[in-house]
This record gives C-alpha cells, sequence and structure tokens, in this order.
C-alpha cells in the first residue's frame, strides 16, 4: 500500500505539502525563502569588507543554514531510499526537443548527462554552463529579492504585487533561455 | 535542539521536492515549453493553498510558537527591480534547471556538479552586492 511513496509524486500532492513547509516556517517565526542563504554564506566568508550589503549579524540567519542541512538530507534520503527508479516521465515532445538537439535518451535519468555528467563538465562548454547558470541564479535573485520560494510561492501567496512582476520576470528570462539560447548552446 | 525543527523543516523540503522532480532539469525545460502541467501544478496548488492560509493567519490573528502574532513584511515598491533581477534569474533557472533550493536537494542526491552552480551562484550573489549601487532599483 506504501507502494505510492517510491513513484513520483503528482502535483496535488508535492503543491500542498510546498504549502505545508512555508507554513511550518511561518510558524516558527521565519519565512520560506532559500535564496537569502547565498547571501548569508557571502557574509560568513568575509564580503562585508567589500560591500556594506553584506555586512549584518548573519547569525541569525543560522536558522535557515540549518535548513540547507536538512534539505541535503532530505535529497539523501529520498533519491536512496524512497525512489523506485530516476527515469522523468516527460512529455514526447519535449523528449523529441532534446532528442534533436543531441541530447541522448531525455528523462531516463534525473538529470541530463549532457549537463550534469562528468564528461560535459570536462569541457569548457559543458563548465561554463554551469558557471554561468549559477552566476544568472545568484545575481538575478538577490536583485530580485528572492527566488522561486520567496517570490512565486511566499510572495505570491501574500498577493504582493512586487512578487508577481518577478515572477514574470522569471518566465521572460527562462522563455528566452529556452527557446533561443538552449538551441543555440547544444 | 532549538535548531532540530529546521533540520527537520529542511529535510520534509528536500524530500518533496526530488519526490515532485521539481528539481529536474528536465522539469524545468518542460515547464518552459508549456507541456506539461506538472510544475504549473506544483506551484500554482502551493500558491492557491497558501493564500487561503495567509487570509487565515492575518484575519484570526495567529501566533507563531513564540506566542508572536505572525507577520508579513512587505516588499519594497520597484518594478525595474523586480523586472531586470527576475529575468536574469529565470535565464539562470532555465539554464542550470535549479532555482536555490533544488541546488541544495541535488547535491544531496549526489549531484556533484552542482557544487559547480552553487559556487557560481553565490559568486553571483556576491557580485551584486558589489555592484548594487550602481544598478536600477
Amino acid at each position: 500500500m506504501f507502494d505510492f511513496i517510491y513513484q513520483p509524486w503528482p502535483w496535488y500532492v508535492s503543491g500542498p505539502l510546498i504549502a505545508l513547509v512555508m507554513f511550518l516556517l511561518l510558524f516558527t517565526g521565519k519565512n520560506f525563502g532559500m535564496s537569502s542563504n547565498l547571501r548569508t554564506m557571502c557574509s560568513i566568508g568575509g564580503a562585508g569588507k567589500f560591500s556594506d550589503f553584506f555586512k549584518f549579524d548573519w547569525k541569525n540567519q543560522v536558522w535557515n543554514l540549518i535548513v540547507v542541512v536538512g534539505a541535503i538530507m532530505g535529497g539523501f534520503f529520498a533519491s536512496q531510499f524512497l525512489s523506485a527508479d530516476t527515469t522523468v516521465d516527460i512529455n514526447q515532445q519535449t523528449v523529441a526537443s532534446l532528442e534533436s538537439m543531441g541530447f541522448a535518451n531525455p528523462g531516463d535519468a534525473y538529470v541530463p548527462e549532457e549537463i550534469f555528467g562528468w564528461d560535459a563538465i570536462k569541457s569548457f562548454k559543458g563548465l561554463m554552463i554551469l558557471i554561468i547558470g549559477g552566476l544568472l541564479i545568484g545575481f538575478g535573485t538577490r536583485y530580485a529579492g528572492g527566488c522561486t520560494s520567496g517570490h512565486a510561492i511566499s510572495g505570491l501567496s501574500n498577493l504582493q504585487v512586487p512578487s508577481l512582476i518577478a515572477v514574470i520576470g522569471f518566465f521572460i528570462g527562462g522563455l528566452i533561455m529556452t527557446f533561443f539560447i538552449i538551441p543555440l548552446i547544444f | 535542539m532549538k535548531y532540530f525543527k529546521f533540520i527537520a523543516i529542511g529535510f520534509v523540503f528536500g524530500i518533496i521536492m526530488y519526490k515532485s522532480q521539481a528539481v529536474s532539469w528536465f522539469r524545468i525545460y518542460e515547464m518552459f515549453r508549456f507541456e506539461s502541467f506538472h510544475m504549473y501544478g506544483i506551484i500554482g496548488s502551493a500558491v492557491i493553498l497558501g493564500i487561503g492560509m495567509v487570509q487565515l493567519i492575518k484575519r484570526k490573528k495567529l501566533k507563531n510558537i513564540h506566542g508572536e502574532e505572525i507577520q508579513f513584511t512587505p516588499k519594497m515598491k520597484s518594478v525595474p527591480r523586480y523586472l531586470i533581477g527576475g529575468l536574469i534569474f529565470g535565464l539562470g533557472w532555465a539554464l542550470a534547471g535549479a532555482c536555490p533550493g533544488p541546488l541544495y536537494v541535488l547535491l544531496g542526491t549526489g549531484t556533484w556538479s552542482i557544487l559547480i552552480v552553487l559556487a557560481a551562484a553565490i559568486l553571483g550573489t556576491f557580485l551584486y552586492g558589489v555592484l548594487r549601487d550602481k544598478l536600477p532599483h
């Protein structure tokens, strides 16, 4: 009867559970926002010497780093003990589009080898994809004041107009990347 | 022990994110191509439930475990900041197929190359901190 746990969870299970996580954090006196950790890590690393933006008492943010430790453990536990296999059942049209760009067996692994595999990161192009992707994520999320958790989930739940503008921005950027830049890269 | 609850919340979050496949590059690519309802269903149902719960908290003036009323700090009013910053983030989200939370979840799954993305994301945040006075907000 627990078989469903080992299958990928449908959206109507996952979405409400994410709302629950947001509420657990609100009830502990905190907020759901994962990108703040990046700023905290800069601050711990001494970035306050270069910008006042990183001069704050990061000890108040330790709880958020602890959440991150839990998230790493959760990812480990779910992938090791709660999953029958690692396939991702994406739409056949998505598969076809990836195959046309040279991706082998899209969706057979949890993430594409062509981006995250050793062969990919040993090449200059592959390394640049990960580095540029990370730079855009880190720069953009702090510029926008939040990421998917802080704006799309927390902010929209509180009907904040700034978060709606940010989410529109997320989608403009995501669509440009998906339809114009990724086809150029691969 | 006061941190145990945060480990537990993070742990649950990590499991949900992995099992929902929201941390899979393929799901993000599929979402931006509008070829599946999956990601929209996850975010949409979280937000719809979230709106109801936030309204409940505000109307009933619910308190957190420290006995304080739960507060929501409004975000600063601006358009360029959210639109430009959001657009830059969106480019990275679609390229790396992960936003900040999933970076950590993927690390737990043993996708070691995500460490490169994470290190670059920390550097990106640092660059924002250094350049922020020169950017439109």
